[in-house]
């Protein structure tokens, strides 16, 4: 096995049973993804791409073959080990933000580093660096349903990069955003991808994503159709 | 962490009031419960110390064991050397003598014929020593209801209610007939200096009291008398050292071993107090199991919605890197905090109404009608350190109990399928 690769799939299957029948979600999938990649799984809706995330994510487990990250196997690891390599190295950016509604901003950005067991002066300094990053370091004291959407996505990349993971898992994260909060956020997350290296996979159909992508794999029926690289995304520097 | 989740129980109000509200009634019924029957209990010893048993109580053997029939030819005889001894012997106590009797009270009219008579139960004690404790103990002045206290030899009270259904007034004279100590009949005339009214049923249906020495003339009781009872000199009952006390007498006397030697039995050695002790004692934690047990379930399902209303927060935990043992710990922390606060709300209030019933008393005499139970009609709470501390209990244990079982709906569910229901 190539240790360069942050995440590894081999021959990866997830079926879901239905009823009597079954869904074969994920159709012997092969694929590598290297440190700061900056990625999307794009596809027609039920093409696997959720499932492949919480996989990676090791939100769900591989029905056969195998997914590797950060050098560890995803189908043999317990519960607690699956929390604990999300906890250490993997970020989660959700299409509908998730934010904790009774906990402040900075609360809700703090909640990863309450579980590292950080002491409250690092935690303090890790939050504010992170709500910097998204330019939401005066909102500390705000509450969720205080923000709107664009804030409150750029709050849950703040949540997602504070622990400065290895990766960060990004399911349709613009799809209830206008466009130009998406650029925005779009940008936020490419230059936290420059900066820290990180390795970002998307799921989603955003034209506007697609078009920041460095990489795109394209997924039908559970199955790599294309996997294509771009030196230089189109949409790099638009809407400056 | 217990910070965060303390932030979230003060500030999710919706989230934190129904189980607070649950645990605060189930508490303070169960508080308010105990300190009513630390009252009752207190109410019923205390009563029952005054009027019948004494803290510690000597009879002749022969009368003990034929005590609630009032066996006045059993009597002890030799009384008066007796309670030198017993001051002497006993000098935390005081003591005194009284005779418990039964007979016909008959009202004669002006020309001698019988107007009116009724069956009474009859208490001989000590009026008019200058330094009796009976005056006190019973309370017998402020009892009064017409009339005057008993002021000279001859003079009796009769409930207030008994005089009333006789249609006898204060001043008149009543014929007591009774047997007397050796089994022929006897009658004597007493005047009635008064009525009284004790507020204890068993006691106001057909009470007589009387001068323990005119008893003894009339009964034909000259040195001996039913019962003598003693009483801590301050009246506070210490169960422990008067067994003790029992103890030591019954020792002492035992030699004389024959049917008429005396006897002495502490208050909770007598006439069923044990098993009334023991029920109540029963009575409670059976009380506490009961109450625990239904907010057990109240909580749980309140847990099992709460859980439900909070998927969108246990799944991004769970995606942050929190284990489930994790989440399943921080919600048990959860609901001991609730439990806690329920708690303490619901002690405070039983506290304020229990303190109130302690001081102003609650009257239940409607309910004693056919009662035959030496107790107040009036009940007291009454509020002791463990008051404070009881409704912990079934506070903390149907919270805690409550959001174990709803919590574990959180393993049982698969991570994946939690994330899923997050993103609808
Ligand atoms: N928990 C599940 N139980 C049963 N079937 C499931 C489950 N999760 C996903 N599926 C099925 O697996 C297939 C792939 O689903 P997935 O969510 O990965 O698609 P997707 O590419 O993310 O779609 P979309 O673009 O709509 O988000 C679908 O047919 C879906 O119905
Ligand atoms: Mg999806």
């Amino acid at each position: 096995m190539d240790n360069s690769y942050l995440i590894k799939t081999d021959e990866l299957v997830k079926i879901f049973p239905m009823g009597k029948s079954k869904i074969t979600a994920l159709n012997h999938v092969n694929l590598q993804f290297k440190k700061a990649e900056f990625s999307g799984l794009v596809g027609p809706s039920g093409s696997g791409k959720t499932t492949l995330l919480n996989i990676v994510g090791s939100l769900d487990s591989p029905t056969e073959g195998s997914a590797t990250v950060m050098g560890r196997k995803i189908e043999d690891l317990s519960h607690k080990q699956g929390a604990e390599l999300r906890n250490r190295h993997i970020g989660f950016i959700f299409q509908t933000f998730n934010l904790l509604p009774v906990y402040t901003v900075f609360e809700n950005v703090e909640f990863p580093l309450l579980l590292l067991g950080l002491s409250a002066q690092e935690r303090k300094k890790k939050v504010m660096k992170a709500l910097e990053w998204v330019q939401l370091a005066d909102r500390v004291k705000s509450k969720p349903a205080q923000l709107s959407g664009g804030e409150s996505q750029r709050v849950a990349i703040a949540r997602a990069v504070v622990k400065e993971p290895k990766i960060i898992l990004a399911d349709e994260p613009t799809a209830n955003l206008d466009a130009e909060n998406s650029h925005n956020i779009l940008r936020t997350l490419e230059k936290i991808n420059r900066e820290l290296e990180t390795t970002f996979i998307f799921a989603t159909h955003d034209e506007k994503v697609i078009r920041y992508l460095r990489r795109k794999i394209t997924l039908i029926d559970g199955k790599v159709a294309r996997d294509e690289v771009f030196e230089n995304p189109v949409g790099k520097g638009e809407g400056q | 962490m217990i910070k965060f989740i303390l932030k979230g129980i003060l500030r999710d109000r919706s989230r934190s009031l129904f189980p607070v509200l649950v645990v605060a009634i189930g508490v303070f019924l169960t508080v308010l419960f105990y300190s009513y029957m630390g009252g009752v209990m207190t109410s019923f010893l205390d009563t029952s110390a005054k009027f019948d048993t004494g803290h510690l109580k000597i009879m002749s053997r022969a009368y003990a064991e034929n005590s609630d029939q009032m066996p006045n030819d059993l009597a002890y005889i030799g009384v008066e050397r007796l309670m030198n001894e017993l001051k002497k012997d006993f000098p935390g106590y005081v003591w005194t003598k009284r005779i418990r009797f039964g007979g016909l009270l008959d009202v004669p009219d002006d020309s001698g014929e019988t107007r009116a008579q009724g069956p009474v139960a009859g208490l001989a004690l000590d009026l008019f020593t200058p330094d009796s404790l009976e005056w006190k103990l019973l309370g017998i002045k402020d009892s009064i209801v017409q009339g005057n206290a008993p002021e000279k030899p001859g003079e009796i009270l009769i409930s207030d209610e008994f005089a009333k259904r006789l249609g006898i007034s204060p001043g008149e004279t009543v014929t007591l007939i009774g047997s007397t100590m050796y089994g022929s009949m006897a009658a004597a005339n007493f005047t009635v200096a008064g009525t009284v009214h004790f507020g204890i049923t068993a006691l106001d249906r057909g009470a007589v009291v009387a001068d323990v020495t005119d008893i003894q003339m009339a009964l034909d009781m000259e040195d001996a008398a039913g019962e003598i009872l003693g009483f801590f000199d301050n009246f506070v009952y210490r169960e422990e050292e008067a067994g003790l006390a029992a103890l030591k007498f019954n020792v002492k006397y035992e030699g004389e071993k024959d049917e008429f030697s005396p006897v002495m039995m502490s208050l909770h050695e007598q006439g069923g107090m044990i098993d009334m002790m023991g029920m109540i004692n029963l009575y409670l934690p059976v009380l506490v199991i009961v109450f625990v047990i239904i907010m057990s379930i109240v909580l749980w399902n309140a847990g099992l919605i709460g859980s439900l209303r909070r998927y969108g927060e246990i799944g991004v935990r769970l995606a942050m890197g929190e284990s489930k043992g994790h989440l399943y710990r921080s919600t048990i922390i959860e609901s001991i905090f609730l439990g806690v606060i329920g708690t303490v709300i619901g002690t405070a209030l039983a506290l304020v109404i229990a303190f109130w019933l302690q001081e102003k008393g609650f009257n239940i005499s409607q309910m004693m009608q056919s009662s035959t139970l030496l107790m107040n009609d009036v009940i007291r709470a009454k509020v002791t350190p463990m008051s404070f501390v009881i409704g912990f209990i079934p506070g903390l244990l149907s919270n805690v109990f409550g959001s174990s079982i709803a919590g574990i709906g959180i393993y049982k569910r698969k991570t994946a399928q939690l994330m899923k229901e997050l993103e609808v």
